[in-house]
């Protein structure tokens, strides 16, 4: 049971005195679904597409139960079904939205837009193979094309991470020091499709932790009359870049701030807001990586553990911010690390990742610099069997003794010939 | 400031040594097509001796809209080095010579976005050029110029101002007689001969070149010191916000329903204004509902008067107005601010009618309406300030 200590007022959906923290078997869409039931959330807009389609059907369940209130609005298309969201959010709402694949592509103008208007959007993507192929399991390049655009971005590893991160963006994505959409990368099937124990927080203490969200003056409204986004062209636009720009700075304080909070009045979330490190105290080489792949990860850290091997595992909570400062502060302590891709970026540095070149970015400037080897896996949904990871591990190791020239440093793993 | 200064000061500089820039101020769509042959033409011409040059729209003026003040550009340069210095711009801080082909726009244009009034000269160097298409006097065409700062030359090109639509061309010379007049004014960069032998390869009218020749020979040249010109103008200024003063959000101020937003100037499209007779006016509302731009005001007696700072002078109002003569469309070069008119009918009736008749040049009072007008109680609104402000109902 978690104690609450917040004096702040009481807001959001009704409480029950007699209501206590609760377990549930459910899918990360469905523990997302309780996630903006307990927001109480205002506006939120479906557009089925697999996996993200999940949390439509959870929500339309709470809602067909009694169990939620919200506008639950289903759109002609993932375009409209962002921008109904955009809309809601600037006269006040807290919204939800959520896609995958192709499908958050076909929002892609409204993603945009959203991130430029400084609107707070919570948004799930369920990763899914971008068509064609027409495929449906997991690769990360739909949520990561929000990367450059003023969008925070995270990866839930289990589906109480998908739960906690969802209160998280809105408190987040709504705090005034940062005003900017949230995504959150659910990994589809492992994640989006499978039940997993999930802790339902009370009413009482999501209300603590989350304020009401107040747009203040920038709420369109008639009592304050505003124009939002007039045409500006080259005179104005690089002050409000600029302005995207340090509203991304801010967050990574904000996310510290909110993870410092979470933990206090729900007791997860581990030690860093960042990172989450699996086995490194005396590591010599770690994998990094995002999302669920962490989990066949760290059953083959285990047993490489068993036969000696000082290996471990760094998993990044949140892409953007990008915690440079923790990234380099962690992976400086080992020998070399092996970055694991489950994307691609055609014709990239290295043909490597988009993860990797981000991770090797950071680096550069590190005084001490651990070698990075680039892994291509899992992609269009592959699961990472043991071999992989096993030969990961051996390339891994060969780099940090020096036995891979530059030429080597991204492979793809699992490829038939 | 400094900053712009200092740049002008750079720029000045090179524009001397080997290249010339040379803007057609020009009202939107009607005269596009226009601006865009003599910016043309100019650097068609400067070719037939060797030099270079490049000719290029205000980028951010497009999508144009009717008469809004919109600018093309041409620069002619000795060689491919001097002119890289005028290339990927959008505007050119400073020019030699500004051609404004509507002598209404001498009374101060916009930039594209809403920066304020600016004098018509302001990115003319010292002892640079304002060449103006116009069928008055130099003098009459400088009182409506805002007092110059540094020296320039005024010169007046006879004819009127040239209107077409977007698709179609009014083909009357203008540019021949424009390019003829620089000519005159700038040999060292644009000649006679090379205009003149541009104008035949482009027409098989002989009269185009002599349209050249004429623009060469009857453009009056005035010299213009610093100070000469109207102080008369409002001066309008806008600061631009930085990053850390802009609200965030891309948000600007807006205003309640029938408030008026003091930013919302468009005088600066204006080539004619509507004078209207409040002794004939029988209320009827049409100008007020048809004002594309909401720029009547209802007065305490029910008549509608023209807030001169936000109409653009589309005409609508007076092709709407049921009355004969009531609503009257005047050059705007006879006038020389946007203050309201109904106070003075209604302090001098007498007064505002002469005034009514010198401007619109048609009769005040054609059948003796206002001496019935006259005679009926005053103070008995036919409809209600806040009623008729308020919307639609």
């Amino acid at each position: 049971m978690t104690t609450i200590t917040s004096d702040i007022p009481r807001h959001g959906a009704p409480e029950n005195a007699n209501e206590v923290e609760t377990e549930q078997l459910a899918t990360g869409c469905e523990a997302i679904a309780e996630a903006i039931r307990l927001a109480d959330v205002d506006v939120m807009a479906a557009y089925p597409i697999r996996p993200y389609d999940g949390v439509m059907q959870a929500a339309a369940k709470l809602i067909a139960n009694g169990k939620m209130d919200v506008e639950y609005i289903v759109a002609d298309g993932e375009h409209s079904q962002f921008e109904i969201v955009k809309h809601a959010c600037a006269v006040g709402s807290r919204v939800f939205v959520g896609s995958s694949g192709v499908g958050w592509f076909y929002a892609f103008e409204a993603i945009a837009v959203t991130a430029g208007l400084r609107l707070p959007v919570v948004a799930i993507c369920g990763n899914r193979a971008l068509d064609d192929p027409g495929a449906f399991g997991c690769e990360h390049n739909d949520a990561l094309a929000v990367r450059d655009l003023g969008w925070l971005l995270c990866w839930a590893e289990t589906a109480q991470e998908s739960l906690d991160f969802a209160l998280t963006a809105w408190k987040v994505g709504e705090d005034k020091r940062v005003s900017l959409p949230v995504a959150i990368g659910l990994d589809g099937a492992f994640l989006t499709h499978s039940q997993q124990i999930v802790m339902i927080p009370t009413q009482a203490a999501v209300n603590s932790f989350l304020p009401k969200f107040d747009l203040g003056d920038r709420l369109l409204h008639p009592d304050n009359p505003i124009t939002i986004a007039p045409q500006v062209d080259q005179d104005w636009l690089m002050e409000i870049r600029m302005q995207n720009d340090q509203a991304m700075r801010n967050a990574l304080g904000v996310i510290t701030e909110a993870h410092t909070e979470f933990k206090r009045l729900f007791g997860r979330g581990g030690d860093n807001p960042f990172l989450d490190e699996f086995m490194t105290d005396d590591a010599e080489i770690v994998f990094l990586g995002q999302g669920t792949l962490s989990l066949p990860m760290k059953v083959a850290i285990r047993r490489l553990r068993k036969q000696g091997h000082k290996v471990g595992l760094v998993r990044l909570k949140w892409f953007r911010p990008f915690p440079t400062a923790d990234i380099v502060r962690s992976l400086s302590r080992f020998k070399a690390v092996g970055v694991i891709d489950r994307d691609y970026s055609f014709g990239s540095p290295y043909y490597g990742g988009v993860l990797y070149n981000e991770i090797r970015s950071a680096l550069y400037s590190a005084p001490k610099r651990p070698v990075v080897v680039g892994f291509i896996a899992a992609l269009g949904g592959r699961e990472i069997e043991q071999p992989m990871a096993m030969e990961m591990f051996e390339k891994t190791m060969a780099a940090a003794s020096g036995e891979l020239t530059s030429g080597d440093v991204c492979h793809w793993i699992g490829v038939r010939k | 400031m400094k900053d712009l200064v200092e740049k002008k000061a750079a720029n000045e500089v090179e524009t001397e040594e080997g290249s010339i820039t040379i803007e057609i101020v020009y009202r939107g769509i009607f005269q596009k097509t226009l601006a865009q042959r003599i910016a043309r033409s100019i650097v068609l011409a400067a070719r037939k001796r060797g030099h270079t040059g490049t000719a290029f729209g205000r980028y951010g003026d497009s999508p144009e809209r009717n008469g809004v003040p919109a600018k093309y550009f041409a620069v002619v340069a000795i060689n491919e080095l001097e002119l890289e210095s005028s290339m990927a711009k959008y505007e050119p801080a400073v020019v030699d010579v500004s051609i404004v082909v509507d002598d209404t726009l001498v009374k101060g244009v916009e930039s594209w976005a809403w920066y304020g009034r600016q004098p018509i000269w302001k990115p003319v160097r010292s002892d640079g050029f304002v060449v103006v298409t116009s069928e008055k006097t130099p003098d009459e065409v400088l009182a409506q110029t805002d007092a110059a700062e540094r020296p320039y030359t005024l010169a007046v090109v006879p004819g009127l101002a040239s209107f077409a639509g977007l698709w179609v061309f009014k083909d009357d010379h203008t540019d021949y007689r424009v390019l003829g007049a620089l000519a005159r004014l700038v040999p060292d960069w644009v000649r006679l001969e090379d205009v003149q032998a541009l104008i035949r390869e482009q027409t098989k009218e002989g009269s185009a070149a002599d349209s050249a020749q004429h623009g060469f020979d009857a453009t009056v040249v005035r010299a213009v010191a610093p100070g000469e010109g109207t102080s008369g103008h409002e001066v309008l200024q806008f600061d631009k916000p930085g990053w850390t003063t802009m609200r965030p959000g891309i948000i600007v101020d807006a205003r309640k329903p029938g408030e008026r937003n003091p930013y919302y100037k468009k005088y600066g499209a204006r080539t004619l204004r509507p004078v209207v007779n409040f002794d004939t006016c029988i209320k009827c509302t049409m100008c007020w509902l048809d004002c594309p731009d909401e720029c009547f005001e209802v007065t305490a007696e029910g008549h509608y008067e023209v807030v001169y700072e936000a109409c653009i002078g589309c005409g609508i109002c007076a092709a709407v107005c049921p009355v004969k003569d009531c609503i009257v469309m005047v050059d705007e070069m006879k006038f020389t601010d946007n203050k309201d008119t109904w106070a003075l009918w209604k302090s001098d009736h007498d007064a505002y009618n002469r005034w009514f008749e010198e401007m619109a040049g048609v009769p005040a009072d054609p059948k003796g309406v206002a001496a019935r007008a006259a005679d009926a109680p005053v103070g008995t609104p036919t409809v209600s300030h806040d009623a008729a402000s308020g919307g639609d109902d």
